[in-house]
């Protein structure tokens, strides 16, 4: 729903530092999303086709890398992996809390010429 | 060549909310973030508690079309500024820091920012703000939390609003509150009904409170 703002966020970043190195072409962008980042790849990518066009990112190969949602369980003290449909510690069976890894939304690196 | 980057586009958001807390420090405002989904009663509540709260109060609004909440709100004396994110579904640090080189507030006012009605990109954009405060109507459904984490995750309080459609809708509390309890175990609940007034004295209390001791550490 929001990818429309983040798109222009993400090609801003990439433009300015394709620019400062002055790259004539993007071919690659790299992102890392988290699961629970509120991204839909699907959605940016489709901005991203349109709001490139005319720019030296047009026609660049999204690449997306994914990262999955930890939680911290206070009873067992250790992180674990979200299961898909609940918040449980797999060991305690306790709910755990969130953790800010899973949220990232990062432009990692872009390959230019 | 590969060029480097690592730039988190929320990590960058975050930095501009920073910005912002500094400004509403600089001009007295204590901010409100209140997020909900359309209809859940944002405006209501805002409008009952101006008219409680003893100190001035004034309102940035969010909505993607039209000023009919910032046009009801001026016509009761509470200062009111559109923005319309002529679609956008959330707004950012950067809209209210704008917002506010044209909205002229006293100091010592507490400003409500009433988000977009929106349960999911609205959480993931903060303001800068010293309280951020969720809200959903019964007739919404106990599953939220677990529907919508995000959005509960970091907030101060969360108002369960309509408590006078209990009778007619299926809300089982403890559900809820269970999952509520999962992704934000330190959020203050209140049970209100803008309607009737039942639960509104006691977010009051506990707002004006949060207010003194903002403006007290100024």
């Amino acid at each position: 729903m929001h990818e429309f703002a983040l798109t222009e966020k993400i090609l801003k970043i990439v433009l300015s530092e394709a620019e400062a190195h002055q790259a004539r072409r993007v071919q690659k962008i790299r992102l890392l999303l988290g699961e629970l980042s509120g991204v839909v790849s699907d959605s940016l990518a489709m901005y991203f086709n349109l709001i490139a066009k005319g720019t030296i990112a047009e026609g660049a190969v999204l690449e997306f890398n994914r990262e999955k949602a930890r939680l911290y369980c206070e009873t067992c003290r250790m992180e674990y992996e979200k299961a898909d449909r609940d918040f449980l510690c797999p060991v305690c069976g306790n709910l755990g809390r969130l953790t800010d890894i899973g949220r990232e939304c990062i432009v990692q690196n872009i390959e230019v010429e | 060549m590969e060029i480097s980057i690592e730039q988190d586009i929320f990590k960058n958001e975050a930095k501009l909310a920073e910005e912002n807390r500094q400004l509403f420090s600089q001009k007295g405002l204590m901010v409100v973030n209140l997020l909900a989904a359309p209809g859940a009663g944002k405006t209501s509540l805002i409008k009952k508690t101006a008219h409680l709260l003893k100190v001035p109060t004034a309102v940035i609004e969010g909505d993607p079309a039209s000023s009919i909440d910032t046009d009801t709100l001026n016509a009761l004396g509470i200062p009111a500024y559109q923005i319309n994110t002529e679609g956008g579904c959330h707004l950012e640090a950067a809209m209210i820091s704008k917002a506010l080189t044209e909205f002229q507030v006293e100091p010592n006012t507490l400003l409500f920012v009433e988000n977009v009605g929106n349960l999911i990109c609205t959480a993931f954009f903060p303001l800068g703000e010293e309280l951020r405060v969720v809200m959903l109507s019964i007739a919404e459904g106990d599953d939220k939390p677990y529907k919508y984490p995000d959005i509960f995750r970091e907030a101060d309080a969360v108002v369960i609003n309509k408590l006078d459609l209990k009778p007619h809708v299926d809300f089982r509390s403890d559900n809820f509150y269970k999952g509520l309890k999962a992704v934000n175990p330190k959020a203050h609940i209140f049970e209100v009904s803008c309607k009737n007034g039942a639960g509104i004295e006691n977010w009051v209390n506990w707002l004006a409170v949060k207010a003194a001791t903002f403006w007290a550490h100024q």
